[in-house]
């Protein structure tokens, strides 16, 4: 295993089991303890994953689907907690877990910059200082004081986009997001991305488009069935995938 | 693995629970502006609905228990006694019943991103007292036109009350709230808690009407409730200086207004203590 000297996130021995609840109401659990009927089952979805990321690396969790590396991603972001083993990071986080969660229709572009920046911890100095160069990138300068619920959906994405690929971070948790838009503006945040990673920060990619991820990555973790399997070049772990 | 150094590294996810909502009050500011603003959108009268709402349910009342029931004329200024606890009451229903559900509303957010869940409840509660303002501007208004001229510990008394009511609120939001994600039986049982409060403070009749009735015991319970202490608190400083002499104090209100505010305090705690426990199943149980 690598030192922590230079490591941004660590994973440490990390399981995380779901349980599947069978009853939704006390009333329902009530019954079903007492016909002593099963309540909940459980599911494996990460299996003793260690691995260390230093930082200034850009990285690419493969898988299937139900591989395991969503959670993983959300593990590394805070939303899930870990049952077993420990997660550390170093750094500002930020996770483009799916663009525009936070998102509201009834408010305009403007305000919803401010709240999702917010959301994804940007003070208010900071959105102030990115506030432009925010709606440059997003190409909806003339629109930006209308309500977002009356945007194209291309206009939304590229505006949620925006606001996140600007936030003020160390390291950054892309989840399948670079679908984002037409081509010339996928184009536009791949360089984005590439220009953040020149600039030292720590990228984590979650992504089905394998030829792209291995373009932005230099290094692929390959999980299946909630275990680590391959852990080397991006070029190797999408080529091992693909068996 | 046992790293040499960790000091630097923090675990996702595991934030200060209510001091990371103060840390992070730009957030929450924005949070709550957003709910004010979203809230009448689309509708004709807008912002006007935060006075027809507790106008229509004063006049309700105030026919029924003021003219029909005779309390008007028992009662000096009854509408200003109905008033004054009615605002306060709903203020509390109100941020009670909005937090408990603020969980479950902002399902999409805390599934995809981590920021302290403490944020929705009490946001809810602040958005609750925005709404509560206008209120308390018509109250002020009405007890101005009588000749109000409150002394300073009246005034200070207001401001325990909307403490108590807060603090007691947000506690309780968090307590319900975080139960909710996974049992949605909560926020029903919630309702019946705010069906209840109206009735078990004096917001309608007069507290000597209970003493004259029940035992001891029970009226010292009953005036633990914080929503007792909070509403008599309302009822001294508004209503009080607007009558001869007619407010008959319960006796002790000083010292059941700070067991009042210790009882919201610990409520809060109580509340803060359970989400913390519960909260790392949230995004996996909305």
């Amino acid at each position: 295993m690598q030192g922590i000297d230079g490591a941004a996130i660590i994973v440490s021995g990390v399981g995380k089991r779901f349980l599947l609840r069978h009853t939704h109401s006390l009333k329902e659990t009530f019954i079903a303890a007492i016909r002593r009927k099963k309540i909940a089952s459980t599911f494996e979805a990460l299996d003793g994953v260690d691995f260390v990321i230093n930082a200034g690396e850009s990285v690419a969790l493969l898988g299937f689907n139900g591989s395991g590396k969503s959670t993983l991603l959300k593990l590394i972001s805070g939303v899930y907690q870990p049952d077993r083993g420990e997660i550390l990071t170093r750094g500002r986080v930020a996770g483009l877990i799916e663009v525009g969660a936070g998102f509201h229709p009834d408010l305009s572009g403007r305000e919803n910059i401010y709240l999702n920046a917010a959301i994804l911890g940007m003070s208010q100095k900071e959105i102030d200082d990115r506030f432009d160069e925010i709606v440059a990138f997003s190409e909806i300068e003339k629109f930006i004081d209308t309500e977002v619920k009356h945007y194209s959906s291309g206009m939304f994405l590229r505006l949620a986009f925006s606001v996140a690929i600007h936030t003020e971070v160390d390291i950054l948790l892309v989840d399948e997001i670079l679908s984002v838009g037409d081509e010339p503006f996928q184009h536009k945040c791949l360089a984005k991305i590439r220009e953040l990673h020149e600039r030292g920060k720590t990228l984590v990619v979650v992504s089905h488009d394998l030829d792209m991820v291995s373009s932005i990555c230099d290094r692929g973790i390959l999980i299946r069935d909630g275990r680590l399997e391959f852990d080397g070049p991006s070029k190797d772990a999408v080529a091992h995938m693909r068996g | 693995m046992a790293p040499a150094d960790t000091r630097d590294f923090v675990r996702p996810g595991r934030g200060a629970g209510l001091i990371d909502v103060v840390r992070r009050r730009y957030l929450l500011a924005l949070l709550v502006r957003k709910e004010v603003r979203v809230r009448y959108r689309g509708s004709a009268l807008g912002w006007l609905w935060s006075y027809v709402k507790p106008v229509t349910q004063f006049l309700v009342f105030f026919l029924a228990l003021g003219v029909f029931l005779r309390l008007n004329s028992t009662i000096e200024n009854y509408p200003i006694y109905l008033f004054s606890g009615l605002i306060t009451i709903n203020l509390f229903s109100e941020a009670f019943s909005n937090g408990t559900r603020s969980l479950v509303d902002n399902a999409a957010l805390i599934k995809k991103i981590y920021l302290p869940r403490e944020m929705f409840p009490v946001a809810s509660t602040f958005v609750a007292f925005v709404n509560f303002l206008p209120q308390a501007v018509v109250l002020l208004f009405v007890c101005l036109l009588v000749g109000w001229r409150p002394s300073v510990p009246d005034v200070l008394g207001i401001l325990l009350g909307m403490a108590i009511i807060l603090a007691f609120a947000i506690g309780l939001s968090m307590l319900f709230g975080s139960v909710n994600v996974s049992f949605r039986d909560a926020q029903n049982f919630v309702e019946l808690i705010i069906l209840v409060a109206t009735w078990i403070s004096p917001v309608l009749y007069q507290w000597t009407m209970v003493r004259d009735i029940v035992p001891e015991w029970v009226m010292v319970l009953y005036q633990l409730n914080p929503l007792t202490a909070a509403v008599e608190l309302f009822h001294a400083g508004f209503w009080a200086p607007t009558t001869n002499n007619a407010f008959d104090a319960p006796p002790n209100l000083t010292e059941y207004s700070l067991a009042a505010f210790g009882i919201a305090a610990v409520t809060l705690l109580l509340g803060q203590f359970v989400f913390r426990r519960l909260e790392s199943r949230f995004a996996q149980d909305l």
